[in-house]
């Protein structure tokens, strides 16, 4: 079996935990949301040895290196980590309600990596800019915060929801069964103090890798400003948090934008002429 | 706070303009706004692309703006630089404060204070209060940075706490981003970006700015001993490496092949692998056929020197080589320009097109000339760069990782345990406080409670 195909059943596995999750939440089925996260381990372990085989691939083709070098591989490891953040957080919390918006996430990355015409899945060559030790530190930092960001926009998603309707007082049954408002915001801001960190080791491992690739550590390419816009978003939540009171709503509608920019940051730049042209679709 | 005592009106205002997080929020997101536009528009490029992009008026406006290098624009300068006096003194504002609490020799603490806090555990101990607090004694004096016992009523209170100093974490981060905009600063300003190109074989020690176009020269020479581009079967590169000699005053002093991601430093100044391109080949072997005999000969041509034609039928001069050649109005492509002097004749002139080897025939001699092969020749571009701004923004990036785990995950926790007698043994209250994640810290409270509870007398 190649990895390719463990990945594309992984894919699906995903989406049975993600409709798992919602039908646990729509129809109050908690042994559904326990079997979702089975599921989810199911998907997390599959996704774990797809990347493994992958890498074990590319050495048997003779061109190994680690499965981290174009947007197949990134998006594979961004739902490897968004699942296993979940996972963690879950286990904390006891809450599977938290998958609804998660293991959605999780399936759609997979869909596009696996399904999308766009997104090869060939392993290829390293080109000679991408061999480097740097490589496999820039991705991994860059995604685990990319991922933190993600759960965090699910978080927040979920606290408009459940402030929506205790505003509306009319004490909805689906928002009744998410997690209290004062957990759901210090879970997103959590989230967002790691993957703030992680986006910072991120730019600074990309930094000190084009150091030494192209001789300047920031040249403003569209990539490297939009990881810092992502980072300027970031930086105005905390500081508003901590040092304004923000509290809730606002900070959830900031933690959307940053999302939104991370989203930008991933894919969007992709569209526009720079450096990064590795991690575009073909 | 930390206001000079002097100030007078106008200074305390800007002094307190600038040490506001309302600034730090707007100009955040101001930068973040902004540099949207370096993204979508495209930057440092020729005025003419521009003209035909946004037509004129729509350029000019935007080149008023500065938008078409606007990271380097004034404008955008001076957003970093209210940046950074919104942190120093954002900094300096709170830094008295906080220094306070964390350097001091005797850390107040109020019981009434802790009372307060629902953040509590309580258990019964069996032991009576004297030896109760000769084992808590050591036990926080281990545990915790600080801690000291006072009597109270009849029992008595312990007063520890650890992670005082975490309270600095936010400041490390903010000294971590000056040190990132001095280490950009010194860079800017002491430093060069260049690039060069050299061809093989050749000598260079001057490279072009990319910044002013203008010229500098280097206080070495670089030679390109060699240039090698390998593909991969799909028919992506895999290596481009440039074999280069170091020089000082003629005398070869360090020899070194450059790859992409591994460039040579000398003296400060390094040296990258940027791109490469092909030159005009130089030297061909050329094929020499007699008409009659059939018999073939090879012979190596330079541009500019004659060689004798074989069978001494006269001489041959290669003038030039050219990409793009034509005959009679029809593109040849690659071609070789010379002169042909047969023994006996004047120098008629010959034109020996690479793709086609038969092509001479046509000129009806008794030799049949083709090239037969060539030496391709590369040049290697090289980026080539001098930041003596780096080690600081090094240095700023470690720090700043430092700082904002300090910062988001550690917190300096206050922790006060009150014990009162009761019959023959003692009810112990443990309660705390953290200055962040305070979420987390019942469960800290509760943990330490067991642990007391469980500890050996």
């Amino acid at each position: 079996m190649t990895s390719s195909s463990i990945l594309s059943i992984v894919t699906f596995i995903y989406g049975l935990a993600a409709f798992l999750y919602l039908a646990a939440w729509v129809f109050k089925k908690p042994p559904a949301g326990q079997t979702a996260v089975w599921v989810s381990l199911a998907g997390l372990a599959g996704n774990l040895a797809g990347i493994a085989l992958r890498w074990r691939e590319s050495y048997q083709m003779g061109i190994g290196h680690a499965p981290l070098s174009n947007l197949y591989e990134s998006l594979i490891f961004f739902a490897c980590v968004l699942t296993l953040i979940y996972l963690v957080i879950d286990r904390r919390t006891g809450s599977h309600v938290i998958g609804v918006f998660t293991a959605p996430l999780a399936f759609l990355a997979m869909a596009y990596a696996s399904l999308s015409p766009q997104v090869s899945n060939r392993i290829e060559p390293l080109i000679p800019a991408l061999k480097s030790n740097w490589l496999i530190a820039h991705v991994i930092t860059c995604f685990i915060g990319y991922s933190a960001f993600a759960v965090a926009f699910g978080l927040s998603i979920m606290y408009l929801i459940k402030n929506r309707e205790a505003a509306a007082a009319q004490g909805g049954v689906l928002a009744a069964r998410l997690p209290e408002t004062a957990v759901l915001d210090e879970l997103t801001h959590r989230m967002i103090l790691f993957g703030f960190l992680f986006l910072t080791a991120g730019i600074i491992t990309g930094a000190v890798w084009a150091n030494s690739a192209w001789g300047k550590y920031w040249s403003w390419d569209p990539k490297e400003t939009w990881s810092l816009i992502t980072w300027f978003i970031y930086a105005t939540l905390l500081h508003a948090r901590l040092m304004r009171g923000w509290h809730g709503k606002r900070i959830a509608v900031l933690s959307l934008i940053g999302f939104t920019a991370v989203l930008f940051t991933y894919f969007g730049v992709n569209l526009l002429p720079g450096l990064h042209s590795y991690g575009a679709p073909g | 706070m930390g206001q000079p005592a002097d100030a007078n009106g106008p200074l305390k205002s800007i002094w307190s303009f600038f040490a506001s997080v309302k600034l730090t929020v707007v100009l955040l997101l101001t930068l973040a706004a902004t540099s949207v536009f370096g993204t979508l528009i495209p930057q440092m490029g020729s005025p003419d692309r521009y003209v035909a992009i946004y037509g004129a008026f729509t350029y000019r406006l935007f080149a008023l703006l500065d938008l078409f290098d606007m990271y380097h624009s004034w404008w955008f300068e001076l957003l970093l630089l209210l940046l950074a006096a919104n942190i120093v003194i954002c900094s300096v504002d709170r830094l008295s404060s906080v220094w306070k609490i964390v350097f001091v020799k005797k850390p107040r603490f109020k019981l009434s204070q802790f009372q307060k806090l629902s953040t509590r555990a309580q258990f019964a101990a069996k032991q009576d209060a004297d030896r109760l607090k000769s084992a808590y004694g050591p036990y926080f004096a281990k545990h915790f940075h600080y801690s000291r016992i006072e009597p109270h009523e009849k029992g008595f209170c312990v007063f520890a706490e650890k992670g005082r100093w975490t309270r600095l974490g936010v400041y490390i981060v903010h000294l971590s981003v000056i040190l990132l905009l001095i280490g950009g600063l010194v860079g800017s300003l002491l430093g060069f970006d260049g690039f060069v190109n050299v061809g093989e074989g050749v000598t260079v020690d001057r490279i072009r700015l990319r910044s002013s176009k203008g010229i500098q020269p280097l206080d070495f020479a670089i030679r390109c001993d060699d240039f090698t581009v390998t593909f991969y079967k799909s028919g992506a590169p895999k290596e481009y490496r440039s074999t280069l000699t170091i020089l000082e005053k003629g005398r070869p002093v360090m020899k070194k092949d450059i790859l992409v991601n591994h460039p040579l430093n000398y003296r400060g100044i390094n040296i990258y692998q940027a791109s490469y391109g092909t030159l005009a080949p130089q030297k061909f072997q050329l094929r020499f056929q007699d008409k009659a005999s059939k018999m073939v000969f090879k012979k190596q041509a330079v541009i500019g020197r004659t060689i004798e034609l074989p069978e001494s039928r006269g001489s041959l001069l290669i003038t030039k080589y050219s990409a793009t050649a034509s005959f009679r109005g029809h593109a040849i492509g690659e071609a070789l320009v010379g002169r042909l002097t047969l023994k006996g004749h004047a120098p008629q002139p010959i034109l020996l097109p690479l793709r086609f080897p038969s092509f001479d025939k046509m000129r009806g001699g008794a030799m049949v000339i083709a090239v037969d092969s060539y030496d391709p020749r590369y040049y290697t571009g090289l980026q080539v760069t001098r930041d003596p701004g780096v080690p600081i923004v090094y240095a700023g990036f470690i720090i700043i990782i430092a700082g904002c785990f300090i910062t988001f995950f550690l917190s300096h926790q206050r922790i006060c345990v009150q014990v009162i007698p009761k019959g023959k043994g003692a009810v112990v209250t443990v309660m705390g406080t953290s200055n962040k994640n305070k979420i987390g810290m019942p469960q800290k409270v509760s943990q330490l409670a067991k642990k007391l509870a469980k500890l050996k007398l």
